[in-house]
């Protein structure tokens, strides 16, 4: 083959970080396609009585589980047909017309059927869709959630990490394992370390399931999100699953007072080859259907830890967008993705977050990785806590809220070395493997776990089974924190049990402030309706946002 | 799919990974030539009664409708990694190809119910491989090696070595694997497609079949 004359341009070209990434083409036959495949249903609806006798196409008698769950217990009988017989330019208008209250639209689009729903997204450019989740956001004021965890399980680096994330603004802190007999540690860093960094934020430990549960039970988390659902049959069977027992899980945490939401995400039933020709978004359709008709009340999607699947195919990213988008119209709470390595693009890597932090959702990652992603056990996130100046930046730059704060060196260093010390005094009186002074200096300066002495793992992971074995629970650590003088801890650690038996906040989309006060969908509703409307920072929240600490001031100079 | 680009980053990933590499010698049947197999497909694959084996199970692409994993290690090489890491434990490698199924979880653990020791490995055509033994549930598994894109011939020899070892009652350490979070964006997509090419040789009806496997140089 003759040698073709290479172009410089091209040649610079192909080793930008874009080019490690991977593209690829559609493939419809399998349903390797975003949206809008030819081979979706044509929507349709026909309902009789009570019942749903034809969904998109299909007869009663041919549902799969699924769609006889969803028609059974997600779409409102009373006005499908009603709601069926708009166009689907109609239904999409609606979405961004600012004039047409969420209450209106999502009392329509409850009647609609998946097919119809994954129809109506794909009539949206993207600046519509960002138009239409300002809007139909459940709760008005944005949120955002960290990841939280150690190459190491380090307890102390976890405490620390946890208490800084508090401190900057998330209101919810999530972690998993490197090992997994450390879960019950992790769990324990985590609440200790986040009521230090700011009293109310919710922790999780992200597990296998029936221990997610049993560790909630104990008090040493808040809640869940790892209970997944999918948008084909095929892929639940394999699963052990059906949307029954899901929803039996479902209610399992919330009878024992724990807020939890289901997970799902484009991409994940073509990615074990399993979906049926369908287009990714049609499959997420029935993925919100299954959560809206289990009566969860919140979702954790866009796409999540299939990322790369939708990321590689055209318009994936912005499926990814109408998939929160479709969670927040059917009134679910949504922690909207950005959760996972995307892209070796930083370019590709922002734009994929715009829509959730400018548009705002509940939960904008679920989560932003509090610590540096190669100490991050979720296989990594779009955005890492060394980029977080950045992210001060784009809310200060655009005068959006993000839901971080800028924050002092000295005052992070202080949160860090309290949260550390309260679990040496919480290891000592528990009798676990002592927490060195060495390593509470440690933490406190750490940025990672290569920052840290190592501990002794064997001892540990005997003492995380202790948890577990010995019932130990939240009071005990309680009583630990007050026996020594962290009596401010103990209280918040009080605060939050309390809320366990008063279940304020499985509302949908609650948090809780430092006060105990919750906040939810119910008390602090989207009120959006056009310019001036719906979620504007307040002064107070403005002049936080402003204050970047390495900004210059015009005095000082 | 353009063929040209794949190669390229395959062979870019391929440097990369030998790049990061340890510099320990390597042994000479690492660095020879990759072997070209030859599978000839024999009887219907049957429980085994030899404690002494270990059963590897492939998929029906593997090797006929693809030659090589997602970063390109041969067929044949995977195969053959792996039956030497069994021998070099003294104990003998049966390979199956089953039809049923291109879930790695329930291959390996079809492989492993077939097997005479009970142990059994399973091998996606991208490189996705289970280690499996035949009284844990399906979805269960002794060792999971879920990265494709991070497994080279080492690991598939250490994969062999370790199935031989639980074969014989021991408890290994766990092979060494990379874990590398770019590799998502990397190659997620593209392990999209290949499953979904993979998925299309299944034949739901056909059971498993024994195979001989013979490396020709």
């Amino acid at each position: 083959m003759a040698v073709t004359k290479k172009s410089k341009r091209f040649e610079i070209l192909s080793q930008r970080p874009v080019h490690k990434d991977g593209f690829i083409g559609e493939w419809k036959e399998v349903g390797l396609m975003a949206m809008g495949s030819p081979n979706d249903p044509r929507p349709s609806i026909r309902v009789e009585g009570a019942k749903v006798v034809e969904m998109d196409g299909k007869k009663r008698a041919d549902f799969d589980m699924i769609e006889q769950f969803v028609a059974d217990y997600c779409i409102d009988r009373a006005v499908a047909e009603e709601a069926m017989a708009k166009t689907e330019r109609e239904l999409a208008h609606m979405l961004v017309d600012i004039d047409v209250c969420a209450k209106e639209v999502r009392r329509l689009f409850l009647g609609l059927t998946p097919a119809k729903l994954a129809a109506v997204l794909d009539c949206l450019n993207i600046v519509e869709i960002m138009m239409a989740m300002q809007k139909m956001r459940v709760r008005q004021t944005p949120g955002n959630q960290a990841h939280i965890t150690s190459a190491t399980d380090n307890p102390i680096a976890l405490a620390c990490d946890a208490a800084e994330a508090a401190y900057r603004g998330f209101l919810e802190i999530e972690t998993t394992v490197a090992v997994t007999r450390y879960a019950a540690f992790n769990a324990l860093s985590l609440l200790v370390g986040g009521q230090v960094g700011r009293p109310g934020i919710l922790s999780q430990d992200a597990l296998e399931e029936s221990f997610e549960l049993q560790i909630g039970m104990k008090g040493l988390t808040a809640y869940a999100e790892t209970v997944s659902v999918y948008g084909t049959e095929s892929v639940f069977v394999d699963g052990d699953d059906t949307p029954w027992s899901k929803s039996f899980l479902a209610s399992a945490y919330a009878s024992r007072g724990l807020k939890m939401r289901f997970t799902s995400g484009t991409g994940s039933e073509v990615q074990m080859g399993a979906a049926e020709g369908k287009s990714m978004l049609y499959l997420e359709a029935k993925c919100v259907m299954i959560t809206k008709g289990a009566g969860v009340q919140g979702l954790q999607n866009g796409s999540i830890s299939c990322i790369g699947v939708p990321g590689a195919v055209p318009s994936g990213i912005r499926a990814v967008a109408a998939e929160n988008l479709l969670t927040m119209i059917l009134g679910l709470e949504v922690a909207s993705g950005n959760d996972q390595t995307f892209s070796h693009s930083d370019l590709r890597r922002t734009a994929r977050t715009i829509p959730q932090l400018f548009a705002g959702t509940d939960l904008i990652f679920s989560g932003y990785s509090g610590v540096p992603n190669y100490d991050n056990m979720f296989a990594g996130s779009n955005w890492d806590i060394e980029d977080v100046d950045d992210y001060l930046a784009l809310q200060r730059d655009f005068r959006v809220d993000g839901g971080l704060r800028p924050v002092m060196e000295a005052d992070v260093i202080a949160v860090r070395n309290k949260a550390a010390r309260a679990l040496q005094a919480v290891y000592d009186e528990l009798g676990f493997p002592a927490i060195t002074d060495e390593e509470v200096e440690a933490g406190t300066y750490a940025n990672g776990s290569k920052d840290m002495p190592p501990r002794n793992i064997p001892e540990d992971l005997k003492a995380s089974e202790r948890i577990m074995k010995e019932n130990l629970t939240a009071v005990d650590v309680i009583k630990a924190l007050a026996k020594r003088g962290f009596k401010d801890v103990a209280e918040a650690l009080i605060m939050m049990m309390r809320q366990h038996v008063s279940g304020d906040y499985l509302q949908t989309s609650a948090w809780i402030d430092s006060q105990g006060y919750v906040w939810s969908a119910v008390n602090d509703p989207n009120t959006y309706a056009g310019p001036g409307t719906g979620y504007r920072m307040s002064d107070e929240r403005w002049e936080e946002i402003k204050a970047i600490p390495w900004a210059i001031n015009p005095e000082d100079v | 799919m353009n063929e040209e680009l794949i190669r390229k980053v395959i062979a870019e990933v391929m440097a990369e990974v030998m790049a990061g590499e340890k510099r320990a010698a390597p042994r000479t049947e690492l660095s020879a030539p990759a072997a070209a197999v030859k599978i000839t497909e024999l009887e219907k694959a049957t429980k085994g009664v030899n404690p002494k084996e270990v059963v590897l199970a492939i998929t029906p692409g593997f090797g006929v409708h693809f030659q090589g994993t997602i970063i390109d290690v041969p067929h044949g090489e995977v195969i053959r990694q792996i039956m030497a890491g069994v021998e070099e434990e003294g104990l003998t490698c049966r390979v199956i190809r089953v039809y049923h199924t291109a879930d790695v979880a329930f291959m390996s653990h079809y492989a492993a119910r077939l097997s005479g020791s009970g142990i059994g490995i399973g091998v996606l055509c991208r490189g996705t491989a289970i280690i499996h033994q035949r009284d844990l549930a399906p979805l269960n598994n002794l060792e999971l090696f879920p990265q494709s894109p991070l497994l080279d011939a080492e690991v598939f020899r250490a994969i062999g070595r370790n199935a031989a070892k639980y074969a014989k009652g021991e408890q290994p350490i766990p092979v060494a694997t990379r874990n590398d979070p770019m590799a998502r964006p990397r190659f997620q997509g593209l392990a999209a497609l290949l499953h979904n090419k993979e998925m299309r040789y299944l034949d739901r009806k056909r059971p498993p079949m024994e195979v001989k496997v013979e490396f020709t140089r």
